[in-house]
Order: structure tokens, then C-alpha cells, then sequence
């Protein structure tokens, strides 16, 4: 029997790749562990190699197919005395044929792409021109302009030079400025951070990438105590320009110590400025806004976000301002708020309730601190209903934060308690249901909000 | 070196001028802490408050290889390095007694000043982190190309924190311009070195990050001087960190509330009367015929009205304004 070579999934959140190249063709004998294909994800080159002894028969996916699902069959290797014109026959059903130009001109579109355009429209700015750019390219934009902008940005981190970035999102920024400026670190995030911190009281302007936030746990002494406390600390002399960045909370399936949403912990601390956009218009200004702040940023990403495609202006320095909540989409029933990649939940959340008659005005905190709480007032002054979203633990969490303003604020405009989503209160679990069920989704701002409109 | 009876330091090369400032400067030193020792018995500082009396020659010897520009960092027993590089001894008291008057405009405290024109970087309170960010001052002049070299001081306590070795790691790896000075007084607050580390020649604690270390008898300025010349010569040609084991000693408490119950009372005075940095540089000034008794007697006068002058002020500058609360969080953008 032939054995079916599949397109493997080369990281958690991995859904689909390119087949970039075939370092064999069709007839070739090959031994356990020669290399078949190269594999490009959106986030490294990777290599297949042979499970076992054979020939290889057909391949089914050419190279340079874009958009080729995990678990698509690739190519069969053949035991010796099977043909390929046996397998031919076998393969004549759908699942193994070559994938189909219309699939693979799918890409992965995040929801809330229209509604920001409507948003847009709405404002009359449907004169800009707009394209297409994922999350993570626009980061890349992002750092990649305020380098060329300012000699004294550069970007430190593990992976980030000659790999391109762990998640890709410094790439090709060693081509460009060069091993000074971007540098690869150690495994060593307390002692970066450290390193970080002197750099910028010393004058330059450091971002210090995290491969994830779970790792900052090690460095955010250096975050807190030396970067955030000092210019108070000093009666305002000592400067600390510097933005440590990478990927906060969930990502798939990676368990508890590589899952945790540290929003709150950062918004809790004042002398730095919190920021965790969702689309990729945001994710750029905010980050170059980020680079340009004499003050230590905390800039969180989101893995889960990274690959999501979006529209951006086409303008030349796009420049968002931090501590600027944004409305996402205009409703009257009622107010939902969020940061990160539940703003996108709730938005499609927005979308199903509004075919049954709810209303919903949602908000994009874009900042947690200093938090815009001021958009949010009036956003429930109008509605009188409020659900918070967000990925992290319920306690002491970032909607608590907000149910707290809006009730001593507008406590009179409410028509029904607050609701709050959030993670469940246990470490993220493993197993797929497990996982499902702690995290909150659309399905949790949904019921919320139904509650909040007394229609649950 | 010295062994008995405050010999003078002999025979390192040195002149009158040299002899006579760093008597000076370390007296003022040695004058201010016992200031400020009082001024905390009597109610004027409060909180934690880290004298240097005894380690001054560290400072100062390490302070005479400087040139205009290398930066100073170290932690919470920081005093001597703010007036070593210059900083007022007014400005230092008042920040102690938490007024307007002070470098931190009495926000700081005595662990965390910072004075940006002197070139000290602090003043810092977590034990170990002055070492990677010293380190991060050493890449932003590697990065300009300055010439500069920043000096991070650190505790034989701190030498035993993490972070000091990921910092030697990449400090090595980049050939940063760094020079690590671990002033060994030899108790972390009451935990002496024996007690507390496996390899207790600190000055070999970068060996498996190939950083060369040497150990100085901290008590002697010229021999601080020259060691940290050496250093800091080797980081400035590009050469990367080396590590100066400074054997010095605390002859008071870890903190104002130490009771010193680890040590005995005759620990302390042997090594007062054989070792005192400042007493050694007073007898070979007066053996070289540098300075009569008479002249060594007008400079402590001096020096007791600098300090007398800057306690003065220090009680008497106003607390910071209420307004003052909210102030320095963030910059505006």
C-alpha cells in the first residue's frame, strides 16, 4: 500500500502553507528522513521529510500552490512494485486532487473588515485609498518606518534577526538595517529587558521584542520597577523611551504557561502606557505612535491576530494616537467593549444579535492605559447597556476596571447590570474541548448581552 | 598593600594634588554618611538608608580613571557614587529628608537619585538590576560610538542575583564597554560571602563568559585607580567587560536597622585600624611630606561645613508641593 504524505501542521495555529518547492519528483527513491518539500508558513521555511523508505509516486500539490490546508494530501511514496499509474486510480476522488484555483485564492479575512469600512464610508472617508495588509505586516511597517525615521530605533529580542522573527514579524528588517540594529538576544528576557532599559536612559530608543508575554513574566521587574518607576522615581529627569512588544494571551492549543493574557497585570501600573490593538490599521499607528512616546510602552499583540488580513489606508505616515478608544460600530441597544482579538468576537457577536433585534454599539479600547474610558461612558449613556469582553480572568480584570467607571459615572443611565466575558477562572487547559470551553467567544458575548437586554 | 597600623599606601605612584583630592573627596564622603547617620537618628530620614563609610576608596579610586562621559550605575548604598561624580551634597541630604530641594525632588529617596548631567544613572533599590541596565548604558555608547564606558557597581550580594549573569553573557557576547565593580564588603546584609556563595573570589564569577576579573584591595585607592585604569582601558578599545572584585568593607550596619549581630565588634575595629582607606592616604600624605596635620585639619573643616551646610538645607527645604503628587508619571507625548 502507498503511504499518503500530508501537509503538516509545522506550528499550533498553523491552518494552511505554501508548497514552495519539491526537492524530489516523481520516481525518485527515497530513505526515512530525506528531504521531500519545502513548506513556507507565515511564519518560517520549513522542511518535510520522508517517514519512510519508497518511491515517490504522485505529486499531487505543484510547487508554489499557495493556501494548501493542513492535511491536504501532497504526494504518496510507493512500496516497491506499485506504479503510479496504480495510485491514478485509487486517487480519483476529490480530496486528493490538486487543489483548486478557487481555493487557493482564499484568504482568511478577518470579519470586522466591512464594518470598518462602513465605519469608514460613513465618516466620509471612502476617498482614501485603501489595501490589504495582514496584522503582521503592518507591525513590520510599523517598525521598519520608525527605523528609517530615527537612527536611534532598534529592535532587540530572541529571533528576531536571522530567523526573521519567531512569528515572522520582524522580517526582513536585518536585510535592511543591519546587525546593529537588529539584534538577536539570548534566551535571557530578564537580563534584555535589563539591557533594554539602560539603552534607552542612555538615549537611544529600544523595542524589545518578547517572543510571547508569558516570557516577560521572567523580565517584568525591568518593566515595572526599572522602566515604569523611574522618571517618577528621578523627580522627573531619567527617561525610559522604550516599547516591549510581542504576542499576549491565547494562542491554540499551547497550554496554560503559553496562554496568558497579561492585560491586566500592565494596566494596573502607572508610569506606562498599556496598548492592544485588533486590526492592522491600529496595530501600525499605535505601534509607530508606540515607537515615537518618550514614555516605557507595554505594546500587546496577538498571535491569533498575526495572519488576519484587513483593509489599511494607504497614507504615508499613518499615525494613531494612543489613549484613544474607537468606535468599531455604531448601535443603540447596547455597548459592547473590548480590546485585541475580542473585538473582532464581539463584532461578529453585533452581527447575529442584530438579526434579532439587538442593536449593538461596539467599542475598541485600543488603549488600556491611560484608558479611554470616556468613549465608553458616553457609548452606554446612549444605549444604557453594557457587556465587557476580554480575553483574560474575570478578577481584578479589565472589564472590572470599566463596570466600575461606567457605574460611578453613568450609574443613572443604566438600565440593567453590567455583564462581564472572560476567561474561565482555571490556567488554560490542553485538551481541544477543555480549551473551547475556557475560552470566551462570541457565542458567551452573545448570552451576555441577550441577558443585559433582558432577552435571554 | 597594608598590613599593620594604617601604613601608608606604598609604593604606588602618585602625586600631592592626586593624594590631597581623593583625601578630600573621600573625607566629604565619609563625613556625609555619618551626617546623614544622625540626621536618620533623629528622625529627619527615614525608611531605608545605606551608609558607605569604609568603601569610599572604591569610589573614588575607581572614579580617578574615569574620563568626562563614562556613566556610573549601582544600587541602594549609593551615596558616595552621587558625590563622587560630583553630584551636591545638598541636593543628596535633601533628597534623604525627602524635600523639594532634593535630586529626586523628594520622590526618590535615598536609593534612587539620578543626576543625567553627571552621568549616575541611579540609584536602584532591586538588588542586581543596575548590572544589565550598566550593561544597556555600555551598548547605547557602543551604538553612538561615544568612546564612552559605563562602570555598573553591585553588591558581593547582588553577585549572586541571575540577571548579573545574563548580563555578563551578552555584555562578553557584544564586547559591550562595561566595567562590572563588585564591591565584596563581605556581608550581604548579614549573610557573609562564605555563607552564601560557592565560588567566594568574586572576581572569577565571569569566567565561563570569558571576562577576565581581578581582585583589588578595595581599602587602597591606588590600587583602585590602577585596576580600574586597566579595566577601563580594556572595555574602551573594544575589548568587551572585565570585572573588578573591590575587597572592601561596610564598617556600619547593612541599613540604619542593622543590628550586626553576624559579626563582632572586633572584626569591625581591626579592620578600622588597619585598613581605613582614609587613614592610609592621611599618612603617606604626611610621611611624603604632601600635607602637615595643619593642612589636613583645614580640609576636614571645610568639609564639615559642606556637610553641615547641605543638613542644613536638607531640614529646611520645603516637602515637595502637594501639587507635586501626581507629577513625572508620564511625559507628555
Amino acid at each position: 500500500m502507498a503511504i499518503d504524505i500530508k501537509m503538516p501542521a509545522l506550528s499550533p495555529t498553523m491552518e494552511e502553507g505554501t508548497l514552495s518547492k519539491w526537492l524530489v519528483k516523481e520516481g525518485d527513491t527515497v530513505t526515512s528522513g530525506d528531504i521531500l518539500a519545502e513548506i513556507e508558513t507565515d511564519k518560517a521555511t520549513m522542511e518535510v521529510e520522508s517517514i519512510d523508505d519508497g518511491i515517490v509516486g504522485k505529486i499531487n500539490i505543484p510547487e508554489g500552490t499557495e493556501n494548501v490546508k493542513v492535511g491536504t494530501l501532497i504526494v504518496q511514496l510507493l512500496e516497491s512494485g506499485e506504479k503510479i499509474d496504480d495510485l491514478n486510480k485509487q486517487n480519483d476522488n476529490p480530496i486528493n486532487s490538486p487543489i483548486n484555483s478557487e481555493q487557493s485564492q482564499t484568504t482568511k479575512k478577518a470579519i470586522p473588515t466591512k464594518d470598518s469600512l462602513d465605519e469608514k464610508q460613513s465618516l466620509g472617508q471612502h476617498h482614501i485609498k485603501h489595501s490589504e495588509i495582514t496584522v503582521r505586516d503592518a507591525l513590520r511597517d510599523a517598525m521598519a518606518e520608525e527605523m528609517r525615521r530615527d537612527k536611534n530605533v532598534f529592535v532587540m529580542g530572541e529571533e528576531v534577526a536571522e530567523y526573521q522573527g519567531a512569528y515572522k514579524v520582524t522580517r526582513e528588517l536585518l536585510q535592511e538595517f543591519g546587525e546593529k540594529r537588529v539584534i538577536d538576544t539570548p534566551i535571557t528576557e530578564y537580563g534584555f529587558a535589563g539591557i533594554g532599559v539602560g539603552a534607552a536612559m542612555g538615549g537611544l530608543k529600544p523595542i524589545v521584542e518578547f517572543m510571547t508575554f508569558n516570557f516577560a513574566m521572567q523580565a517584568i521587574d525591568h518593566i515595572i520597577n526599572s522602566a515604569a518607576k523611574t522618571l517618577y522615581m528621578s523627580g522627573g529627569q531619567m527617561r525610559c523611551p522604550i516599547v516591549f512588544r510581542g504576542p499576549n494571551g491565547a494562542a491554540s492549543r499551547v497550554g496554560a504557561q503559553h496562554s496568558h493574557d497579561y492585560s491586566s497585570w500592565y494596566a494596573n501600573v502607572p508610569g506606562l502606557k498599556v496598548v492592544a490593538p485588533y486590526d492592522a490599521e491600529d496595530a501600525k499607528g499605535l505601534l509607530k505612535s508606540a515607537i515615537r512616546d518618550p514614555n516605557p510602552v507595554v505594546f500587546l499583540e496577538h498571535e491569533l491576530l498575526y495572519g488576519e488580513i484587513f483593509q489599511i489606508p494607504d497614507v504615508d505616515d499613518l499615525i494613531i494616537p494612543i489613549g484613544k478608544a474607537k468606535i468599531r460600530r455604531e448601535g443603540s441597544d447596547i455597548t459592547l467593549v473590548a480590546h485585541s482579538r475580542m473585538v473582532g468576537k464581539c463584532l461578529e457577536a453585533a452581527k447575529q444579535l442584530l438579526t434579532e433585534g439587538i442593536d449593538c454599539e461596539v467599542v475598541d479600547l485600543r488603549t488600556i492605559r491611560p484608558l479611554d474610558s470616556k468613549t465608553v461612558i458616553e457609548s452606554v449613556k446612549k444605549t444604557n447597556r453594557l457587556v465587557c469582553a476580554e480575553e483574560g480572568w474575570g478578577q481584578s480584570g479589565i472589564g472590572a476596571e470599566i463596570v466600575s467607571r461606567v457605574t460611578k459615572e453613568a450609574f443613572d443611565f443604566l438600565d440593567a447590570p453590567p455583564e462581564r466575558v472572560y476567561q474561565a477562572d482555571v490556567p488554560l487547559p490542553y485538551a481541544a474541548n477543555l480549551e473551547a470551553l475556557s475560552l470566551p467567544g462570541t457565542l458567551d458575548i452573545i448570552k451576555a448581552a441577550k441577558k443585559v437586554c433582558y432577552k435571554d | 598593600m597594608t598590613k599593620k597600623n594604617n601604613k601608608p599606601i606604598m609604593p604606588i605612584k602618585s602625586s600631592k594634588d592626586e593624594l590631597l583630592s581623593f583625601y578630600n573627596d573621600m573625607l566629604l564622603i565619609r563625613r556625609f554618611e555619618e551626617k546623614a547617620g544622625q540626621l536618620y537618628g533623629m528622625g529627619q530620614i527615614a525608611g531605608f538608608c545605606h551608609l558607605y563609610i569604609g568603601q569610599e576608596a572604591v569610589v573614588i579610586g575607581t572614579r580617578a580613571s574615569m574620563i568626562e562621559g563614562d556613566q556610573m550605575i549601582t544600587g541602594y548604598r549609593d551615596h558616595g557614587h552621587m558625590l563622587a561624580c560630583g553630584m551636591q551634597a545638598r541636593g543628596v541630604m535633601a533628597e534623604l529628608t525627602g524635600r523639594a530641594g532634593g535630586y529626586s525632588r523628594g520622590k526618590g529617596g535615598s536609593m534612587h537619585m539620578f543626576s543625567t548631567e553627571k552621568h549616575f544613572y541611579g540609584g536602584h533599590g532591586i538588588v542586581g538590576a543596575q548590572v544589565p541596565i550598566g550593561a544597556g548604558l555600555a551598548l547605547s555608547n557602543k551604538y553612538k560610538n561615544n568612546g564612552n564606558v559605563s562602570l555598573a557597581f553591585f553588591g558581593d550580594g547582588a553577585s549572586n542575583q541571575g540577571q548579573v549573569y545574563e548580563a555578563f553573557n551578552m555584555a562578553k557576547l557584544w564586547s559591550l564597554p562595561v566595567v562590572f565593580v563588585i564591591e565584596n564588603n563581605q556581608y550581604a546584609m548579614g549573610t557573609s560571602v562564605i555563607r552564601s556563595s560557592a565560588e567566594t573570589e568574586l572576581h572569577k564569577r565571569g569566567s565561563s563568559f570569558e571576562i577576565k576579573g581581578i581582585q583589588v584591595d578595595g581599602m587602597n585607592v591606588l590600587e583602585v585607580r590602577d585596576a580600574t585604569k586597566k579595566a577601563i582601558e580594556h572595555a574602551r578599545g573594544g575589548k568587551g567587560p572585565m570585572i573588578l572584585e573591590m575587597k572592601t568593607y561596610r564598617y556600619r550596619g547593612h541599613s540604619m536597622s542593622d543590628p550586626a549581630k553576624y559579626r563582632t565588634r572586633d572584626e569591625v575595629t581591626k579592620t578600622r585600624s588597619e585598613r581605613d582607606p582614609i587613614d592610609m592616604v592621611k599618612n603617606r600624605l604626611i610621611e611624603e611630606g604632601w600635607a602637615t596635620e595643619d593642612t589636613l585639619k583645614s580640609i576636614d573643616k571645610e568639609i564639615k561645613l559642606i556637610v553641615s551646610d547641605a543638613a542644613e538645607f536638607a531640614q529646611t527645604s520645603p516637602e515637595p508641593d502637594a501639587s507635586e503628587l501626581y507629577t513625572d508619571v508620564l511625559l507628555d507625548a
